[in-house]
Order: structure tokens, then C-alpha cells, then sequence
């Protein structure tokens, strides 16, 4: 697929901007902060509903505006689809599909996009909520509806760590002095604690039915995606040692170290043993008022040979380990679905020596559509030579081949 | 901000579910300028809601007795009772016509984060209703999402305990006119839990 034409209002540092894209290589040239970053963040946001750069929506409206407007027309297979969202902060957004009102999550799939940008770093030395967010959002682009699975779970794991928090005084072994909450009628103790741990077996069930299908569908993930990437991680680091993925759970030992040597069991094995796993630690979550087992703990080991990337790998290793995870994503996507997401690389051949740059073009080049910024054009190599916008001030313009 | 009387009552719309600063602006600007025998019979209208209806003391629906319309209608069914979460939905299944029990309404649903469990809903009150036997069915209808599953998931386990003949729970799941192939997991999950046999 291909975006023909990328429009955003009041979005970042645009009060309105127009870009209009064709298949293949696009480069977006300017200095620092004129708001090329800004327009490839739009894109990704169409894509997955949520920023490479900011959690919250706040940031993405410009300052003084009340909502923002991103607006995409996708071609695949010879057809059109305008893809429409209304950010405004605080409030759910508003979407549109063609014409029609949707549910922002029907955009998802409409749009398929793999970005690198700077922040890929974070997916090597940063904390397993950074790679659990990868496999999650690959899960999405792979099968939008897996949008809702993960956003139920969320809500669980909220709900769940929300009981045991507030049942801590009664269930807590430390507990002496029993706290009621103000308002609720006075209850012996002993009952307040039955009806607290009967509320918590139905939470346990919640957490394993949804967590069970998370987890099985990112192992199926992690599976699929491991030979992408030891194949990746060996081009763009011309044959250095191999690079590993292995799924790192939460669940009961014996569990975690078969799911931690590839083993994918099937959801309703999965779904005991999250119960059983609970009922271990059980004691432990109650003393902490956490939700300490479930897909939300869990992290993906990285490994060079024998050792864990984190901590142990150079600063160029880490880097090409982080490309080497997005061009896995964008290969399994395009072989899966028969059809190439498209492609963003936000400011990374400034990152990267001659050697790995001329590669990764190499490796991408023939992408259906390529969209690349940088403050330095130099920085780009000649292989990914295309149209080129010059992004001043929140304004874009095209470069004409002459006085580029 | 404005002279006090009008800021008063942008404010007092302003705290209104569904209301934000703009339109609560635009509503007091509105009543500002309206027929002040319109504005009366608004006054009027509020200030007897609050006077005249208060909550069934039987099923805990809206109601200007003691006792609701359904809880004193002797043709419902004694032996059914339709479990919801908040008077609206009595409303809605009623318009149905599909079921002649009586209802008992939580006020609420199961919801940690907002400080509700199962002391703060009329759980021990439907206990108490069931007590004598009288009745063998009791329907759950809390809402399809997580926290009206969890509600039901705690009721039923609760029913069954004190011995309840039938407890069963409205299905949910596919939307009429929907696409199975659009379905998320989830949803699709709940159909399935939902199955029924087919008559031949
Ligand atoms: N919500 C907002 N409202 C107004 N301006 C904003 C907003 N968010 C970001 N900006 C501005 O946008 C600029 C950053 O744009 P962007 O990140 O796209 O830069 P860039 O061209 O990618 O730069 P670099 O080459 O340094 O990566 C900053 O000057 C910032 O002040
Ligand atoms: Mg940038
Ligand atoms: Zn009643």
C-alpha cells in the first residue's frame, strides 16, 4: 500500500499542511525542529492510533488549538480509502472511513506503517514495557482486532491491582488494624475479607481468559518473527553474531522457562496455568497491593550469541539490533499480508556509519513507498536518491531537482 | 466569568453528566432568553422529581410509591426476576415485551477502580428477595462489558450458592446485522460462551 496524499490541521507545529506522496522513496529535508518529525509522527498515528514520541494526545495539538486533524488517502490494490482522525485531548477521538463515522479502532488496518526513529533505542536498553509495546503493536498491525483484546486487558489488570490495593487492609497478613472505607457499613472483618477474595477469584478469571489469548498470540508472534530477525540483525551488521529473541514470562517457573525455549502451548493450558500462577503468588500480591503475573509483566529477552543485549551490547550493536526489529516487523508484515506496509525512517542514517547506512538502504529500497527525513541530506544515501520536501517552519514545500 | 446568578447556574449545568463548560454556557444563555413560563416548568419539573420519586423498596427501580408500577402489577410473574444494573435498563427490556417477571436493579456494577464491589450494590437485598423460594429463576442482565461481566460472574456464583433453581444470563455477543469476520476476539469470545443449541 501507498499514501497518496497526507493532510494534517492543527497538529503539532502545523496550523495546516498539505503533502502530496507518490510510491517510492520521499525524503523530508529541514533543519532541526521545523516540524519534519511532525509529519511522519501524523502518519504513524493514522497507522496505530497512538505516537512514536508522547503517550498522552495532549502534545500532538498545536498549542492554542482545541483538536487536531490528520487525514490520509491509502491506496491498495488500485483502490482509495480516505482515513480520517480527530484528536482532541482528554475525549475520545473521532474517526472516519471514507465518508462514513467509525469507531477509531475500525480505522486500524486501513493504514499499515513501520517506523524507525531515534526512540528505536529505548527497544534495546529500555524497560520491557518499551518491547512489550512492540510485540502488542505488531499484533495489531498483523490483526487489528487484537485492538480490542489488549485494550480489555489493560482494564482488567486496572481493575484487579484497583481491588487488591483497596482489600489490602483486610486481606494483608500484616494487617492488624482493620481500615473501612468511609461510608460503607460496617462489616465484620472476617466477611469483608471473604467477599474481597471471592471478588478477586472473579478478576483471576477475568485476567487469565483475556490474558491467555494475549500471551498465546505473542508467542505466536515472537515464533514467527525470529527468523525475520536474526536474517535482518545479519545484513545490517554484515554477519556479526546472531541476534536472538526469547519471551520472558511471568508465569510459574517451569512455564516461563518452556515458553523461554519457543514452546507455544495452546490457550486453554495457557489459561490454567495464569490461574495457577496467581495462586502462587497470591500472598505476594496481596502484601504489595500489586498485580504481579500476566502478560503485563512480561518482557522479550534480546540476545547477541549467548549474551543479553541489554547491558552487554555496544552502542552500535544495540542500534542495529533495534533496526534489525523493525525491518523483521516490516518483512513479516509484508509477507503475511502480501502487501508492503509502508515504510518511515525518521532521522536514522544520522545514527548510523557508512557501512550499516548503505545497507539498510539497500535492504529497503524496494519497499512499495519509503518516506525518509533528515536535517542533513547528505546523511541519506544515494541509493534512497527520490522527491525531495523542504520542511521549513511548519510549511512544506517540493525541492525541484535542480536547486536541491 | 460572569455576574453571579449566571455564573451560578453555568456552573450547576456544568457539573451534569455529558455537560462541559461550553455547553452549559450555551444552555444557561438559552435559558436566559426562554419564556419564563418554560423556565418555570422546568423549575417545577426539578424540583418534584427530587420530592415525588424515590426508589421501589422492593426492586430498588424509580418509582413514586413505596412500591414500583411492575413490583405491585399482581399479573408479573412472581417466580422470574431480571437482574440490571440501573433503572434505564428496566426500561429498555420492558419496551421489548419479552419478559413478564420482575426486575431488581444493583444501582451499579462490580468496578474497583471507582470503589465499587458488591457491598456498595443491592446484592444482599436480591438475597433477601430470594429467601422464601418463591422464586426459581433469576436472569442476569448486567451490561456485556468487563465490569457488567464481572458483576455477573459474582452474582452467579452467589445464586448458585444460596441454591437458586435456574440462573441464567442474557447472551451477548455478535451484533444483528454485523460481519463475523470484523468481530474482535473478545466479542467473538462472549458469542461463543453464548451458544445455544438450534431447535431441529
Ligand atoms: N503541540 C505543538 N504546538 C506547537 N508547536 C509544537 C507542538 N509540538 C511540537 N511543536 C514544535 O515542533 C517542533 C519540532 O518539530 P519536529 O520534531 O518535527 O522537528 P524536526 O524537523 O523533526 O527536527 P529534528 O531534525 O531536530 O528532528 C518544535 O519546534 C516544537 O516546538
Ligand atoms: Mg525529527
Ligand atoms: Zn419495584
Amino acid at each position: 500500500m501507498h499514501v497518496r496524499h497526507l493532510s494534517v490541521a492543527d497538529f503539532r507545529s502545523y496550523t495546516s499542511a498539505e503533502l502530496p506522496l507518490e510510491p517510492g522513496v520521499t525524503t523530508l529535508v529541514g533543519l532541526n525542529g521545523q516540524g519534519k518529525t511532525n509529519l511522519v509522527e501524523a502518519l504513524g498515528y493514522l497507522a496505530s492510533l497512538s505516537s512514536h514520541r508522547v503517550a498522552t494526545d495532549a502534545p500532538l495539538v498545536r498549542a492554542g488549538a482545541e483538536r487536531a486533524v490528520v487525514r490520509g488517502a491509502v491506496m491498495q490494490d488500485g483502490r482509495e480509502t480516505m482515513v480520517e482522525l480527530e484528536i482532541t485531548p482528554g475525549r475520545a477521538n473521532r474517526a472516519r472511513l471514507g465518508r462514513s463515522p467509525v469507531r477509531p479502532r475500525d480505522v486500524l488496518g486501513s493504514l499499515r506503517t513501520v517506523l524507525f526513529a531515534p526512540e528505536d533505542l529505548a527497544l534495546v536498553k529500555g524497560d520491557p514495557g518499551e518491547r512489550r509495546r512492540f510485540l502488542d503493536d505488531l499484533l495489531v498491525a498483523r490483526q487489528p482486532r487484537w485492538a480490542g483484546v489488549r485494550q480489555e486487558y489493560d482494564r482488567i489488570v486496572k481493575q484487579r491491582s484497583a481491588l487488591l490495593k483497596s482489600a489490602q487492609p483486610y486481606l494483608s497478613r500484616r494487617a492488624r488494624v482493620r481500615r473501612p472505607r468511609p461510608g460503607a457499613e460496617a462489616l465484620d472483618p472476617a466477611s469483608e475479607a471473604a467477599s474481597a477474595l471471592h471478588t478477586l477469584g472473579i478478576w483471576d478469571a477475568q485476567l487469565a481468559g483475556v490474558g491467555s489469548s494475549l500471551l498465546y498470540a505473542r508467542l505466536r508472534l515472537l515464533r514467527d518473527l525470529g527468523p525475520y530477525l536474526a536474517k535482518a540483525y545479519d545484513e545490517v551488521s554484515n554477519g556479526q553474531s546472531d541476534a536472538r529473541v526469547s519471551y520472558r514470562s511471568s508465569l510459574r517457573e517451569g512455564t516461563a522457562a518452556r515458553l523461554a525455549a519457543g514452546e507455544v502451548p495452546e490457550i486453554p493450558e495457557l489459561h490454567e496455568e495464569i490461574l495457577a500462577s496467581l495462586a502462587a503468588v497470591r500472598d505476594q500480591e496481596v502484601e504489595r497491593g500489586q498485580c504481579l503475573v500476566g502478560p503485563h509483566r512480561d518482557d522479550v529477552l534480546l540476545s547477541l550469541g549467548e549474551l543479553p543485549a541489554k547491558g552487554y551490547a555496544s552502542h552500535g550493536e544495540s542500534w542495529s539490533f533495534a533496526l534489525g526489529l523493525r525491518l523483521a516487523a516490516f518483512q513479516l508484515l509484508r509477507t503475511d499480508l502480501g502487501d508492503d506496509p509502508v515504510l518511515v525512517l525518521d532521522d536514522v542514517f544520522a545514527e548510523l556509519d557508512v557501512g550499516r547506512r548503505e545497507r539498510l538502504a539497500a535492504m529497503v529500497g524496494d519497499a512499495e513507498q519509503v518516506l525518509v527525513t533528515a536535517a542533513v541530506p547528505e546523511d541519506v544515501p544515494a541509493a534512497l536518491a527520490g522527491r525531495t520536501f523542504r520542511v521549513t517552519l511548519g510549511s512544506v514545500e517540493e525541492v525541484v531537482a535542480d536547486d536541491a | 466569568m460572569y455576574e453571579g446568578a449566571v455564573q451560578d447556574l453555568i456552573d450547576e449545568l456544568g457539573r451534569l453528566p455529558g455537560v462541559g463548560p461550553k455547553s452549559a454556557q450555551r444552555i444557561a444563555f438559552h435559558l436566559l432568553q426562554a419564556d419564563p413560563a418554560d423556565v418555570e416548568r422546568l423549575a417545577h419539573a426539578l424540583t418534584e422529581v427530587k420530592a415525588r420519586v424515590r426508589f421501589c423498596e422492593v426492586c430498588f427501580n424509580v418509582s413514586e410509591a413505596e412500591r414500583c408500577r411492575i413490583c405491585s402489577d399482581d399479573r408479573r410473574d412472581r417466580t422470574a426476576i431480571c437482574v440490571v444494573e440501573e433503572p434505564k435498563d428496566v426500561v429498555a427490556i420492558e419496551r421489548t415485551r419479552e419478559f413478564r417477571g420482575r426486575y431488581h436493579v444493583l444501582g451499579g456494577a462490580i468496578s474497583p477502580i471507582d470503589g465499587i464491589g458488591p457491598q456498595d450494590l443491592k446484592v444482599r437485598e436480591l438475597l433477601t428477595r430470594l429467601a422464601d423460594g418463591t422464586v426459581t429463576e433469576v436472569i442476569i442482565a448486567t451490561d456485556p462489558n468487563l465490569e457488567g461481566e464481572a458483576t455477573a460472574s459474582y452474582l452467579s456464583r452467589m445464586l448458585r450458592d444460596v441454591g437458586v433453581q435456574r440462573v441464567t444470563r442474557l447472551a451477548s455477543g455478535l451484533p444483528v446485522g454485523g460481519d463475523l469476520e470484523y468481530a474482535d476476539e473478545v466479542t467473538l469470545g462472549r458469542a461463543f460462551e453464548g451458544r445455544r443449541l438450534l431447535d431441529a
